[in-house]
């Protein structure tokens, strides 16, 4: 398949016409995000630009241990930045940390046994960048909605508990709504890909003039290794944060009000 | 202490704080086997007694004793089942009144003995099919009540246990704390804002005022 494309930045120039346009919509609309929309805008573009040097070095060494270091750095980024959506929460990084990490191991672990991918940097860097970014969504959504589901429920998971049920009972129905709302936004745009929209990966394999069959296969070994990590993700993320909730004598600790 | 009745719990300086909110200080007294009500006004620390006694918080200072021995030396678990706490807040798990009835059975190793509870509690026993999302309070409460009596419990913490009933409710389980205490030797720790309640109920009467236990002894001598 053919993957040559060639941008200047002449043209990301021209697309920042669409920012300008957010920009205008949330100001007429008193939305309140123009702020936000130009953080975001000139984070986008130092954080890829540096993002692409970083890969373009590691392309050019073919060290698997730099695809490594490069992992790990997005790993620690994610947990942090799902800790921040997962504020109810105590304790969250480590099994955000934990639940990013494994999910990134298993998906990738997997893909390469499977002979999907080889393992060089070319496959495991962006790959990885989409497993880890996948993850840290499903795990940050899920830990939100565990820490809103053990705030409000607080009544109930200690009316259980008073019946001497073990912490892990009294959570149960929670951390499987919470695991479920983790999980269910990548299982609906999986269910929709290819009629509602068009998923990104596709997407660029197109415009880089690749063949349409190969965009799809590719698309669809990416999907079901995202639908694996994000599974991983969130299962791990929930499990082990749910254990922060509760004292080693099985009580539930006291947590923030809920508003 | 009453004469002959064991002592249940004995609290020794027990203070409790919730963020900068002193809400017990400096508690001792003595609970004895039998029926006991606390007493006291809204905010007094009555409920957080409860939860201290089933273990569901532990105090800031001083120590808990059951039968005996610290709280801390019993297996939290194990002293829940059978030192039961039934909150004043219905918070009944998701399914029906027979599943939540059975769950709390099998923790404790019972017979799931529902329709005998259902009924005691004053529910008849198709209630066990009922959904918990479609019930009353009332319902739910005395639904709370047959739950905690499916784990033959030793000891019977009640929250306000009436506070959601009617009158005729509200004399149906009287009148069921009343036997099981004689027909099960169950002790029973009541909570009340009620002193009729307390009065028709209890034996013993620990009084609260603000997060003190301001009276403690024989039931006709502090709601004399």
């Amino acid at each position: 398949m053919s993957t040559s494309i060639q941008l200047s930045l002449g043209q990301v120039a021209a697309s920042l016409a669409l920012v300008v346009l957010a920009a205008a919509i949330s100001c007429w609309r008193r939305a309140d995000l123009e702020r936000d929309i130009v953080v975001a805008t000139v984070r986008s573009f130092v954080q890829l630009t540096a993002i692409g040097f970083a890969i373009e070095l590691i392309f050019e060494t073919d060290s698997i241990w730099l695809v490594f270091a490069l992992l790990a750095v997005m790993l620690i980024f994610g947990a942090f930045t799902a800790r921040s959506r997962a504020v109810r929460v105590p304790g969250a990084f480590w099994p955000l940390l934990i639940a990013l990490s494994s999910a990134g191991a298993a998906t990738l672990g997997l893909v390469v046994a499977l002979g999907v991918f080889e393992p060089t940097a070319r496959n495991l860097v962006p790959v990885g960048g989409m497993v880890i970014g996948n993850a840290m969504t499903a795990s940050a959504v899920a830990l939100n909605r565990l820490g809103d589901e053990m705030v409000d429920s607080r009544a109930r998971i200690e009316a259980t508990l008073a019946l001497g049920a073990p912490a892990r009972e009294a959570a149960a129905p929670f951390v499987r709504r919470a695991l479920r709302s983790g999980m269910i936004t990548l299982v609906d745009s999986t269910k929709t890909t290819g009629l509602i929209f068009f998923p990104g990966t596709m997407v660029g394999m197109l415009l880089a003039g690749a063949d349409p069959t190969d965009a799809v296969r590719l698309q669809l070994i990416l999907l079901y290794a995202l639908l694996g990590s994000v599974s991983i993700a969130a299962l791990v993320a929930t499990t082990l944060a749910q254990r922060n909730f509760f004292t080693p004598a099985q009580q539930l600790r006291e947590l923030p009000e809920p508003g | 202490m009453r004469d002959h009745a064991p002592v249940l719990f004995e609290l020794r300086d027990v203070s409790m704080d919730r963020g900068d909110r002193r809400v017990l200080d400096a508690v001792s007294a003595g609970i004895p086997a039998g029926a006991t009500a606390i007493v006291g006004p809204s905010g007094a620390g009555k409920s957080t007694l409860l939860r201290l006694l089933n273990r569901l918080a532990d105090p800031t200072r001083g120590e808990i004793s059951y039968r005996g021995r610290a709280l801390q030396e019993y297996d939290p678990l194990a002293l829940r089942r059978e030192v039961s706490l039934v909150p004043q807040l219905p918070a009944l798990m998701e399914g029906t009144v027979g599943s939540n009835l059975e769950y709390a059975a099998r923790l404790a190793a019972r017979q799931p003995a529902a329709e005998r509870c259902l009924r005691l509690a004053g529910l008849e026993p198709e209630f066990a099919a009922r959904d918990v999302a479609k019930l009353s309070v009332g319902e739910q409460q005395r639904a709370m009540l047959a739950r905690a009596l499916v784990q033959e419990p030793a000891v019977l913490l009640l929250d306000e246990p009436t506070s959601a009933l009617d009158h005729a409710a509200r004399d149906a389980i009287e009148a069921t704390l009343v036997r099981l205490r004689h027909e099960l030797e169950l002790s029973v720790v009541l909570v009340t804002h009620d002193p009729e309640q307390a009065r028709r109920l209890s034996d013993w009467v620990v009084r609260f005022e603000d997060g003190r236990a301001a009276e403690c002894g024989p039931q006709v001598e502090v709601l004399a």
